[in-house]
């Protein structure tokens, strides 16, 4: 295969960037939901804007 | 009854971000990912003039038009919280900005990877698809960053929502600057989706990819609107203790000055 080292490369630090990303999104919504009290962890209760 | 009401609330919400929607978005995401790879260097045909560095192509496309995605997203959230203040909104825009960001930065970074050996060269600054798309990474970096300040979360939302008009602006330039500047030197060749010369195995995994870039996008789009919705019930939660400590406070100061 030509190119092999490119493709590695390209394709390696493409799927790993992915892969961590999606991993600190799991995590930190870990993290968060630790802190919100489980009445307040269901998604769109809330009606009025922050401010 | 109270008890009651917050036993039936943890039973049905869930731990953190994930969902069964999540999980099974999740799982065919991974499956497509290693189906993606396997399509790409082992059944997709090599191109006769680039050889098997056309198979940077199944990756950096779908990257490049999931930015495009991505952005618009943030554009319309932008606009729908300047003009109705809408929460939902403005929390889609912010997570779309994220996720945006991390495939315009792929999007520039195989680009670059994919020019070496088919260009001789990673950048050039007199590409202006390279240069544009540079721009759009570095306005969505400024909403990001516009967004991390300290301060009033409505006013920063407003500041941001600007800069995501800006970058969607942007967006179109991109997207035409191969046909525009077409006479000036240019590295980019005009779009060989809409020109037809993608053909057999070569397109149908470049859709394949396309298509499970989009999973796995919706994926991180979901949970990172329900972190930023987790974001906002803390700081919000933060902000109801410092009331209560504060009325707290006055509430002896008042009795020690009613005393003396």
């Amino acid at each position: 295969m030509t190119h092999l080292g490119y493709l590695l490369v390209g394709w390696g630090v493409s799927l790993l960037v992915v892969g961590l990303y999606s991993l600190s999104l799991v995590r930190r919504g870990r993290r968060l939901a630790e802190r919100v009290p489980a009445e307040r962890r269901r998604w769109m209760t809330s009606e009025t804007p922050s401010k | 009854m109270t008890t009651s009401m917050t036993d039936n609330a943890r039973e049905v919400s869930p731990p953190a971000t994930g969902s069964r929607t999540t999980f099974w978005l999740g799982v065919v995401s991974l499956v497509g990912v290693v189906a993606l790879i396997l399509l790409s260097f082992f059944v997709a045909p090599e191109d006769d003039d680039q050889h098997d560095a056309v198979r940077m192509i199944f990756i950096h496309v779908p990257m490049a038009m999931l930015t495009y995605v991505a952005f618009s997203l943030t554009a319309i959230g932008s606009v729908l919280w300047l003009w109705k203040r809408s929460v939902w909104w403005d929390t889609v825009a912010h997570g779309a900005a994220e996720v945006g960001v991390m495939f315009c930065g792929l999007t520039l970074f195989t680009g670059s990877i994919w020019g070496r050996p088919t260009w001789g060269t990673y950048w050039d600054w007199g590409d202006v698809r390279l240069v544009t798309t540079m721009i759009l990474f570095l306005i969505m970096v400024g909403y990001l960053a516009v967004r991390s300040l300290d301060g009033d979360t409505a006013t920063l939302a407003t500041r941001a929502a600007v800069i995501g008009i800006i970058g969607a602006v942007n967006m179109p330039i991109v997207n035409r600057s191969v046909t525009w500047w077409a006479s000036r030197r240019t590295l980019h060749q005009k779009s060989s989706l809409t020109d037809g010369k993608l053909e057999g195995l070569t397109l149908f995994t470049m859709m394949f990819g396309l298509v499970v870039f989009s999973i796995v996008m919706v994926w991180m789009l979901i949970h990172r609107f329900r972190i930023s919705w987790l974001e906002r019930q803390v700081s919000e939660g933060d902000l109801s203790e410092a009331l209560i400590a504060r009325r707290a406070e006055a509430a002896v100061v008042s009795s020690e000055g009613g005393s003396k």
